[in-house]
């Protein structure tokens, strides 16, 4: 988390350090011919320069897995990604940090960037669904949402304004429900680790999460009928010095690459 | 370029993010944004760890900085260098160690939550843990130094008129180095009011319980709340500076 702070203020303050402590960094050195293109540019030179990708940390693995494709497909295109909580991403654009495009996990964080008249029209590009996340093979027997409120089971949330822990406390008010968690997270990978470190028996996260953590969690699926409508737009940032790779991106997010990968990560098509 | 310049330079670098967090300061709205909930809460909670942070401290860490000053024993160098570690280690590291040994599946924090169900993250006792971790050092070196520059004669002479061990300490050693101490005490409450890395990472983050005034200056600048965030940081900044000017003397060579 201190990894997060330093991320906020070098994204605020010194581009060449943001570049340096983001979390990935993928520079395509290879000259193979490429196989795949980015669904916008098959007609096109390929996207070069460097693009930052903020992105809602849930985005994480699917964007992650997305990288390669793109950047073989555009050998000059080098991708950053700096995931977070939408609301810490969020303040860090209106703080001027040198982002090309925005991905948010919810609508309420993107409409404070549009309504700022620092992003783009966005598109929504995926949905998802919360899910519990406990402990492997679910030691604590927990069936549902209402089990996370007993006393004996301890819970970890996403802090206020963190798509996930909003989504959360609006299916607690829907079942009337209080759940008192120990700590709040500034993710949902944060979230998720504390569970997969086993000091909390469990978290709400999305079903993606629950999948990209793989055995290390069980994950504990919540009614269809109190799912809350989870959608995630996107959009190029106004300021952006890479309009076209952003742009780009974004369609690559919609109908390319990136929505194959969100679809092969459990994300569900918009 | 002369030294001057780079002298200015020197000054620019730590000047002007103090103007820039004061330039941004919304001052009308300080008080209000002070008596928020949250805020409140991290106040009190602050002061309550910090002081915990600080007595802890003193009870383990002048006994500590007494034994390695006056006892001659095999690896006081290694201990001496292992008290002060937590100056130099990242926070957060000293958060992930203090999790691997004291959290519910930490070797030693297994064992008490097995046969009392009670565990130190997520608990005021966990920040005070963190705290204490980080800011102790600060109170050892100070005060070990004390210990060891001290007259010794004066303690030779109230055991030479009869004084036991424990009185001479109380009558004759403590008074003499209770100025180095009350510097080294409030060095280290300082360093505990403002432990963040540590705290997040082994205590969690709760309002009223762990979150103290660093973490909520966090939570509310990552949430887009920066009047909350900016009204704790001038908190923070005053006390940091309050506790300067009382040391001056001491550590600025004082005019």
């Amino acid at each position: 988390m201190t990894a997060r702070l330093i991320r906020l203020a070098a994204a605020a303050a010194l581009p060449v350090a943001f570049a340096a402590c983001s979390k990935t960094t993928t520079t395509a050195t290879t000259t193979a011919a490429a196989t795949t293109t980015l669904a916008v540019t098959t007609s096109k030179p390929a996207l070069t320069g460097t693009l930052n990708v903020f992105a809602a940390a849930s985005l994480t693995s699917a964007f992650n897995a997305a990288t390669a494709t793109l950047t073989s497909a555009n050998p000059g295109l080098s991708i950053t990604y700096n995931f977070a909580g939408s609301n810490a991403l969020v303040a860090q654009i209106q703080q001027g940090a040198p982002a090309d495009v925005f991905a948010s996990a919810d609508q309420k964080n993107m409409t404070t960037l549009v309504n700022a008249g620092l992003v783009d029209t966005p598109v929504t590009f995926a949905k998802n669904k919360l899910e519990i996340a406990v402990a492997p093979g679910n030691p604590k027997h927990i069936t549902g949402l209402a089990d996370l409120a007993k006393p004996g089971v301890s819970v970890v949330l996403e802090s206020p304004g963190v798509p996930a822990g909003d989504y959360t406390r609006q299916v607690e008010t829907q079942l009337g429900i209080t759940i008192t968690p120990k700590s709040l997270a500034p993710d949902v990978k944060t979230a998720i680790t504390q569970v997969t470190t086993g000091e909390v028996d469990a978290t709400v996260v999305y079903v993606t999460d629950v999948h990209a953590a793989g055995a290390q969690v069980t994950g504990v699926p919540i009614a269809d009928n109190l799912q809350p409508s989870i959608t995630y737009p996107i959009a190029v940032v106004k300021a952006t010095k890479n309009p076209t790779a952003a742009q780009a991106f974004v369609q690559s997010a919609v109908s390319g690459e990136v929505q194959k990968a969100l679809l092969a990560q459990g994300f569900l098509a918009p | 370029m002369t030294p001057a310049v780079l002298a200015a330079g020197a000054m620019a670098l730590v000047v002007l993010p103090l103007i820039g967090l004061l330039l941004r300061m919304p001052w009308s709205s300080v008080g209000g944004d002070l008596a928020d909930h949250d805020a409140l809460l991290a106040l009190r909670l602050s002061l309550e760890c910090s002081l915990g942070a600080l007595a802890v401290s003193l009870v383990l860490g002048v006994p500590l900085a007494w034994v390695l000053a006056r006892r001659r024993f095999p690896g006081r160098s290694l201990a001496r260098a292992l008290v002060t570690l937590p100056m130099v280690l990242p926070p957060v590291v000293g958060g992930i160690a203090l999790l691997y040994a004291f959290g519910r599946r930490g070797f030693a924090g297994r064992w008490l939550y097995a046969l009392t169900g009670w565990r130190l993250p997520f608990t005021a006792g966990g920040a005070i843990v963190a705290e204490a971790f980080v800011a102790m050092p600060f109170l050892v070196i100070t005060a070990e130094a004390a210990f060891r520059s001290l007259d010794r004669r004066a303690e030779e002479a109230a055991a030479t008129l009869g004084a036991p061990p424990g009185y001479r300490f109380r009558r004759v050693t403590l008074p003499a180095v209770a100025p180095a101490l009350a510097a080294g005490a409030a060095l280290t409450w300082a360093r505990a009011l403002g432990e963040f890395g540590a705290t997040i990472t082994f205590a969690g983050n709760f309002p009223g319980t762990t979150q103290t005034m660093p973490l909520a200056i966090f939570q509310d600048i990552e949430g887009g709340n920066s009047g909350v965030a900016l009204a704790l940081s001038l908190v923070l900044l005053a006390v940091s500076l309050i506790v300067l000017v009382g040391l001056r003397d001491r550590w600025l060579g004082g005019t």
